[in-house]
């Protein structure tokens, strides 16, 4: 077994000599298959996607928290969807809402987080010299491109982009006479997703092949940091839940385009009785939320495995509880199957599916609560460093826990009646899912920038955008719960027309005023993320002193990775303030043998096999050698 | 002018903000700070996540006493009580989670922050804490579900057989109601039926559906129990009556039902806020379309004396349009004309 291991091994980098002698513009930048491109090129598409997000809810908050203002001068970029007298057309705030929600849920959290990190990471931590198929991989971003290419196309047609919410649901999205935008927008807005779905299987199973199969010699499950574990995961819940989107999508296009009646029934709109008859628009909430609960998990896990790594390696400890951590991940990706009705509680669905669902829903809360006291204990007796990586890691714990608690009231079904679609689920899932995996990808962002780009990022402006974001966040956001308390819908362009919600205008002007703030403390970000590509401070090999493999590799690593053999892996990846070590961090390429001051009773026991291990190397090493003269 | 203005003046600030960016760099490398583990904004970072701390924590707990009365719906009707109980069960229990979480995270950074001489605990796992903090939130859990699904068991219960029945149907953009008159049995309907002097659909070959009428407000009697039975016609609606603590989707081709009890005739709740304009309102809350955040109309408690009285003297469908009934079977004919001719 481990001879036939090296042999791979060994032919990879030979391939890798000949890449380099071949590489030019086009298969280094354009259709690359080197996992680490393909990651920056999620990374930047995702960037750019979020600023388009980002943008799309500042016209909308203009107008919910200025209603009377004069948006004229929003003419020349936006046309028609500015009426006469100078407002917002009520349509069109419909759209932005539902693009910010597209585009945010899934361009940005799954194609810029997942795709970026997953492809970045997997192969440098695991010890592999690419993704299982780099052809597989360059296909799934450039299907992600192409998807990105029809959402914005769709922005621009002249009866607006697919505005019946992300969720789409039938039969206002299915009718093109229900709103403008169901017509032509709501089409593209299926082609789009069919390429994203296609782009998101490509790329997860090539995630799970690459974990299971390409582990250097020694990398364990039981060794894999866990950043690894919670990107193999997300794909795990990715390959089984966006085919069911898929499905969903495609009974949708039936519906709409070839007459049959999956999500149709009785309906009477625009003067005419439809032949329709017998379908039902819950069958579609079904199988949405079996992807749009899991989805949710797409975007947070990541997320969680990435701050797991940065708080572990700057708190100079290990990760506490690092199988419970596992644990823990396992239980979300199980039970995030089984919990999907939770959206539906009062969608006329048979109320008894409702008391299971809140049964299994609140389950899922206790391993999300384990992982949340397992990240205090980690900085507990810590000796923490603030890297602005870390600083964003604890504010997606601070997220997570303020986003993850008032999941416990809309769990549960009865106090939910009044919540759902109210402002109080805005703000639950904008903390919980929205900026607690925002946080975990500007995180990772900031701590392995200098593996992407072999320069670091400014530090001081770091932490200046993390915290006017941290407190913008939180100012956006936490207003909305007394909004939603007070049982103010979503998706109202005004809310005047309802003595109950006549009130809060000062709240939701300063939650507008927070969000120009918040975005505007995202250019700070650009600025730096651009400028420091070029111009940043050159990076030492191992920045943040960290125990992961990727460090091991050179500063700018080539297609391929390691310029020689792929190191062995003997150790954990959290051996942070060892007593008796000399530094506070061994890195997980440093042999048992080579730390007796450092070991634990059992380890000792393991530099035995240990052993074994490394005299198989040397004969490689020889054998190698041999052949080369 | 002004925009010139605007122009030079952001061209100034930034190239401000870029000179004080360039300055820091340069002292930064001159100090040797960049080559140091944690340099001295490590220490202004610990302190802001207490500053934060105190500040955002103090702010929320001052808002949220001051602002209660504002974000605190009135409520009034029987199930609103126990839903808002659980909900502030939920609060209390899971804000006593929040603050101490809280307190732990953004106290341990200032607490523990790098410090050159300490070496950080190997503290690895502790398998009795990690049972501890499994089983204490799966019981307390536990208790919060019992509560919510006994709770949800009750609500969504049949109606009792005594309730007064009144159909909601959404249709882009407003809410047609329906009362089942007399009888209290709505006639049957068909969407195939429906036009512009048949918004519901009503099938008037149905008895049942003679005495039925139609009004521009929901209005329903305090302390007994009512069943809403709610439909849409063409997209999802949902009936959401935010002072009732009720909310249901209205589905095409699927029929849903909510039933509860009014504790407070709107009179009476004018009297409680002191706001002699108080209604209560319908609300839609399933997105529809361009009149999404218009479909409003009022809901009206009152007395059961008043309730009885005010459906008798109510005109049904075929007394004010007979030309509904006029092609209907010569016997159906008959029987529609006595009714017609009962109510005048």
């Amino acid at each position: 077994m481990a001879t036939a291991h090296t042999a791979t091994h060994s032919e990879a980098s030979h391939d890798h000599h000949d890449h380099e002698h071949h590489e030019n513009f086009i298969t280094k930048y354009i259709f690359t298959q080197d996992h680490k491109m393909i990651g920056k090129q999620f990374l930047i598409t995702g960037i750019f996607w979020a600023i388009i997000g980002g943008l799309l809810s500042l016209i909308f908050r203009l107008q919910l928290g200025f209603p009377d203002m004069d948006l004229e001068w929003l003419r020349p970029v936006l046309r028609g969807w500015i009426t006469t007298d100078g407002k917002l057309d009520p349509e069109f705030y419909l759209a932005l809402v539902t693009m910010h929600g597209t585009i945010m849920v899934f361009f940005v959290l799954t194609a810029g987080l997942s795709g970026t990190f997953s492809n970045f990471l997997i192969p440098l931590q695991i010890g592999a010299r690419d993704m299982a198929s780099g052809f597989m991989n360059m296909l799934s971003y450039w299907f992600f491109f192409l998807s990105g290419v029809v959402m914005f196309i769709s922005l621009f047609i002249e009866t607006g982009p697919e505005s019946g919410g992300w969720v789409v649901y039938p039969p206002l999205s299915a009718l093109e006479q229900a709103m403008p935008g169901s017509g032509l927008g709501m089409t593209l807005w299926l082609v789009a997703m069919t390429f994203f779905i296609a782009s998101s299987l490509l790329g997860g199973i090539n995630y799970i092949t690459t974990v299971i199969n390409l582990r250097t010699k020694g990398m364990s499950f039981a060794k894999l940091p866990l950043t690894i574990w919670a990107f193999f995961l997300t794909a795990v819940i990715g390959l089984l839940s966006f085919p069911v989107l898929f499905s969903a999508a495609l009974l949708l296009v039936f519906d709409r385009s070839f007459g049959t009646s999956f999500y149709l029934s009785d309906i009477y709109i625009g003067g005419e009785a439809l032949p329709n008859t017998g379908g039902s628009p819950v069958l579609y909430q079904h199988l949405f939320w079996f992807l749009g609960h899991p989805e949710v998990y797409i975007v947070l896990l990541p997320a969680l495995g990435i701050t797991s790594e940065i708080i572990a390696t700057n708190s100079r400890k290990p990760i506490f509880g690092y199988k419970a951590m596992i644990i823990s991940m396992l239980g979300i990706t199980i039970l995030s199957f089984v919990v999907w009705a939770h959206h539906m509680f009062v969608s006329g669905m048979n109320p008894f599916l409702g008391s299971i669902f809140m049964f299994l829903t609140l389950i899922i809360a206790i391993p999300s609560a384990v992982k949340v006291f397992n990240y205090l204990t980690t900085l507990w007796r810590g000796n923490l460093i603030f890297t602005p990586g870390m600083l964003f890691s604890i504010g997606l714990v601070s997220f997570f826990i303020s986003g993850g608690l008032t999941g416990i009231f809309l769990g549960n079904s009865a106090i939910d009646i009044q919540l759902h679609d109210t402002y109080f689920v805005v703000a639950h899932f904008h903390l919980v899912m929205g900026s607690a995996s925002f946080f975990g990808l500007m995180a990772g962002v900031y701590h392995w920038f200098p593996k992407m780009f072999g320069r670091m990022m400014d530090a001081r402006l770091g932490y200046i955008h993390f915290w006017m974001t941290f407190v913008g966040v939180y100012l956006v956001f936490f207003p909305m719960h007394y909004i939603g308390i007070a049982g103010f819908p979503r998706r109202y362009y005004s809310w005047t027309a309802f003595e109950f919600s006549n009130m809060y205008t000062d709240l939701n002007m300063f939650v507008s005023v927070a969000a120009i703030l918040t975005f505007g403390a995202q250019l700070i970000f650009l600025f730096n993320f651009f400028y420091s590509m070029y111009r940043g401070r050159v990076a030492s090999l191992n920045p943040w002193r960290s125990n992961t493999l990727e460090w091991t590799t050179p500063l700018h690593p080539g297609h391929g990775n390691w310029p020689g053999e792929i190191p062995a892996v003997y150790r954990w990846p959290y051996d942070y303030s060892k007593p008796g070590a000399k530094e506070d961090f061994i890195p997980q390429t440093v042999p048992l043998s080579a730390t007796p001051e450092s070991n634990l009773p059992h380890e000792q026991e393991l530099v035995k096999l240990e052993k074994e291990i490394i005299a198989d190397e040397e004969a490689v090493l020889v054998a190698n050698e041999s052949n080369e003269s | 002018m002004y925009g010139f203005l605007i122009i030079i003046g952001s061209i100034l600030l930034l190239s401000i903000i870029w000179m004080v960016y360039k300055i820091q760099t340069l002292v930064s490398v001159v100090k040797g700070s960049d080559k140091k583990v944690a340099s001295g904004s490590n220490k202004i970072n610990a302190l802001l996540f207490v500053v934060f701390l105190v500040g955002a924590g103090g702010w929320m707990i001052w808002y949220s006493i001051k602002e209660f009365n504002n974000y605190q719906l009135p409520i009034a009707s029987e199930h609103g009580v126990i839903t808002d109980q659980l909900f502030w069960i939920t609060m209390a229990i899971t804000g006593v989670v929040f603050l101490i979480t809280h307190v732990l995270l953004f106290w341990f950074p200032y607490k523990y922050q790098y410090k050159e001489e300490r070496k950080a605990d190997f503290y690895p796992d502790n398998n009795k804490l990690e049972l501890i903090w499994t089983i204490v939130p799966a019981f307390v859990l536990a208790a919060l579900v019992i509560g919510g699904w006994k709770a949800w068991s009750d609500i969504t219960k049949p109606a009792p057989e005594n309730s007064h029945i009144v159909e909601l149907m959404g249709y882009q953009f407003a809410w047609e109601v329906r009362y089942p008159g007399l009888d209290n049995v709505l006639g049957e309907n068909d969407y195939r039926l429906t036009n512009a002097s048949n918004v519901s659909g009503v099938d008037f070959s149905d008895k049942n559906s003679f005495d039925d009428f139609s009004s521009p407000v929901v209005i329903i009697p305090k302390g007994e129990p009512v069943l809403f039975k709610i439909r849409a016609r063409d997209v999802l609606h949902s009936v959401f009556a935010p002072h009732m603590r009720l909310k249901m989707d209205a589905v095409p081709g699927m029929p849903t039902r909510f039933w509860f009890t009014a504790t407070k005739t709107t009179e009476e709740m004018r009297a409680e806020l002191n706001d002699p304009e108080f209604v209560y309102e319908i609300a839609c809350t399933e997105i529809c379309g361009r009149g999404h955040n218009a479909m409003r109309r009022e809901l009206r408690v009152v007395e059961p004396a008043e309730f009885r009285k005010w459906v008798s003297e109510q005109k049904p469908y075929i007394v004010n349009n007979p030309a509904l009934v006029a092609d209907l079977p010569i016997e159906l004919k008959e029987l529609a004309d006595i009714a017609i001719s009962e109510h005048k």
